[in-house]
């Protein structure tokens, strides 16, 4: 038999498996993954940057198009920090609210999760039964904040719609349909064979690698940490609310899988649990629009895990800076961990059972000469030269368009 | 799943009426706290151009016309529908509509200018 060559292929940017450009290097063995390279940065917006010269009621609607699963997480992650330099009361339905459609939006991506998972293995019927539930949570979030996505129910202050009694009926009515829908979905994942041989042993990540490498969310509580914001740092109406933090100790795809499907079952409690107790009162106070100077750091379990939002305030009407860690962020690193000695074909569910969001993830570039310890601030020309310079390495020359364009 | 269980979702599935509509001549409804395209009443309008200063993509311009009278040009292109205008407004000159209807050939057809003759709204520009 001849002897397996080494050898290293790109996957992505353009990925066959994700819909978002990311950059994986992988160094292969035969079959068998010697080691991955991640490179992010396709997604790069300038958000950040961008919050700084916008007032703070404009950069909610901004931070909101973050993510466009989770617009809710990052809005009122966002929100919660400029509310708690203010030091503004929030009116308890408007912390109930919230609740209530970050609970919907978290069913709402653990659907959607699910369906990728299946589409991933190969288990297409999965992904359209998951979808088709999935529509009735879409409709109810229409209903309750007037769009599918980029709810805008956040304001700085409170929350900007309010719901009423044939709403809740409606809401608790798609909640008992999809209750009896997500009982079905564990029957499978726990009984049907195609899933648990495909996802058992895949991805593996022991609780100590959890740990060390700083992964947050279904992540982590696949793999038997039990760490939830919710319970650990409650925000919003969660303090008055109970439920269970799901957690499993299988460490591979397939506790992630279960660790989804069961919080599903925790959301529709808090759900109803919200619906019942929900106080009566206005839903927002008045904000002032020059927030005084201070600082917060604010924490949100979003369906994918820790979102962290960090806000400096100067006394103007614009934040001085505003930092944004997405919960892919910290589980990313994980993937390296994941792959390591399994094969090609295990990558694309590997990946996707981070459920990863890399534009939530992409915030800032830092180049580093691997060689030399120091730092190089690169100037907007001299990195314009440079990757011109780069492409016409790679053979591709932009000289003729650019003259075509009109810029030298 | 059993096979008598899945031939009952079969019949079922065999007689319900699908999930979708025949567009243009069926219309989906949209909810009640839709926001979709924005109306302009220039008679209820004060010139505080507060709207202005909160929308967060600068699609809304309110100019004086006349002795405490406005119009406003609103692109509906750069306009990412959170109505916080509407918020903002204190004197409820502005509302979101459930219009979705958007879709123009020409970008230039997107403008739209609002005044007190002219409440319905019509194109800035035309071409």
């Amino acid at each position: 038999m001849r002897e397996q060559r080494k050898f290293k292929i790109p996957i992505g940017p353009q990925h066959p498996a994700l819909k978002e450009p990311e950059s994986f290097s992988v160094a292969l063995k035969g079959e068998k993954i010697l080691g991955v390279d991640i490179r992010l940065g396709y997604n790069h917006r300038g958000i950040e940057k961008a919050c700084e010269e916008r007032t703070y009621v404009q950069d909610v609607y901004l931070i909101e198009r973050i993510c466009g699963i989770c617009s809710h997480t990052h809005s009122t992650c966002f929100v919660q920090a400029v509310e708690e330099i203010a030091q503004l009361a929030v009116p308890k339905r408007a912390l109930y609210i919230r609740t209530l459609v970050g609970e919907l939006e978290r069913v709402h991506s653990h659907y959607l999760w699910l369906g990728v998972a299946g589409h991933e293995i190969g288990f297409d019927t999965l992904l359209m039964y998951t979808w088709r539930d999935r529509e009735a949570i879409m409709d109810i979030l229409a209903l309750l904040t007037g769009n599918r996505v980029n709810y805008g129910i956040n304001t700085i202050g409170g929350v900007r719609r309010d719901i009423d009694s044939a709403q809740t009926k409606e809401v608790l009515k798609a909640v008992e349909q999809l209750e009896e829908r997500t009982h079905y979905y564990i029957e499978i994942a726990t009984e049907d064979m195609a899933i648990s041989k495909r996802l058992s042993g895949v991805g593996m990540l022991p609780q100590e690698d959890a740990l060390r490498l700083g992964a947050v969310g279904p992540t982590a509580r696949g793999s038997g940490v039990n760490r939830d914001v919710r319970r650990d740092d409650p925000y919003a109406a969660y303090e008055e609310l109970s439920f269970d933090v799901i957690t499993d100790t299988h460490c591979d795809v397939y506790g992630r899988t279960v660790v989804r499907l069961k919080e599903l079952l925790e959301s529709f409690k808090i759900i109803r649990q919200v619906l019942k107790n929900m106080p009566q009162g206005p839903i927002a106070v008045k904000a002032p629009r020059k927030i005084p100077a201070g600082e917060a750091l604010s924490r949100y379990e979003a369906p994918r895990g820790e979102d962290v939002h960090y806000v400096k305030a100067n006394g103007t009407d614009k934040p001085e800076r505003v930092k944004v860690r997405a919960p892919t962020l910290a589980n990313v690193r994980t993937v390296k961990q994941m792959l390591k000695d399994r094969f090609l074909a295990d990558m694309p569910i590997v990946i996707a059972a981070i459920d990863p969001c890399f534009s939530c993830t992409d915030r800032m570039v830092e180049i580093k000469n691997v060689d030399s310890e120091k730092e190089k601030i690169i100037s907007w020309p001299e990195l314009r030269s440079l990757s011109i310079e780069w492409y016409k390495a790679q053979g591709v020359d932009f000289t003729k368009l650019n003259k075509k364009l009109g810029n030298v | 799943m059993r096979p008598g269980k899945m031939m009952r979702q079969v019949l079922g599935s065999i007689f319900k009426k699908p999930a979708t509509i025949l567009y243009p001549a069926a219309k989906l409804e949209m909810p009640d706290k839709f926001r979709g395209k924005l109306k302009y009443y220039a008679a209820a309008c004060i010139g505080c151009k507060l709207c202005m200063k909160d929308c967060p993509t600068g699609a809304i311009i309110i100019n004086k016309v006349g002795d405490k009278q406005f119009e406003a040009i609103i692109d509906l292109a750069r306009c990412i529908y959170c109505a916080q205008c509407v918020d903002s407004c204190p004197k409820k000159a502005l509302e979101a509509t459930k219009d979705v209807e958007l879709a123009q050939l020409d970008e230039k057809r997107l403008k739209i200018t609002f005044t007190l003759n002219d409440p319905e709204g019509k194109v800035t520009e035309q071409t």
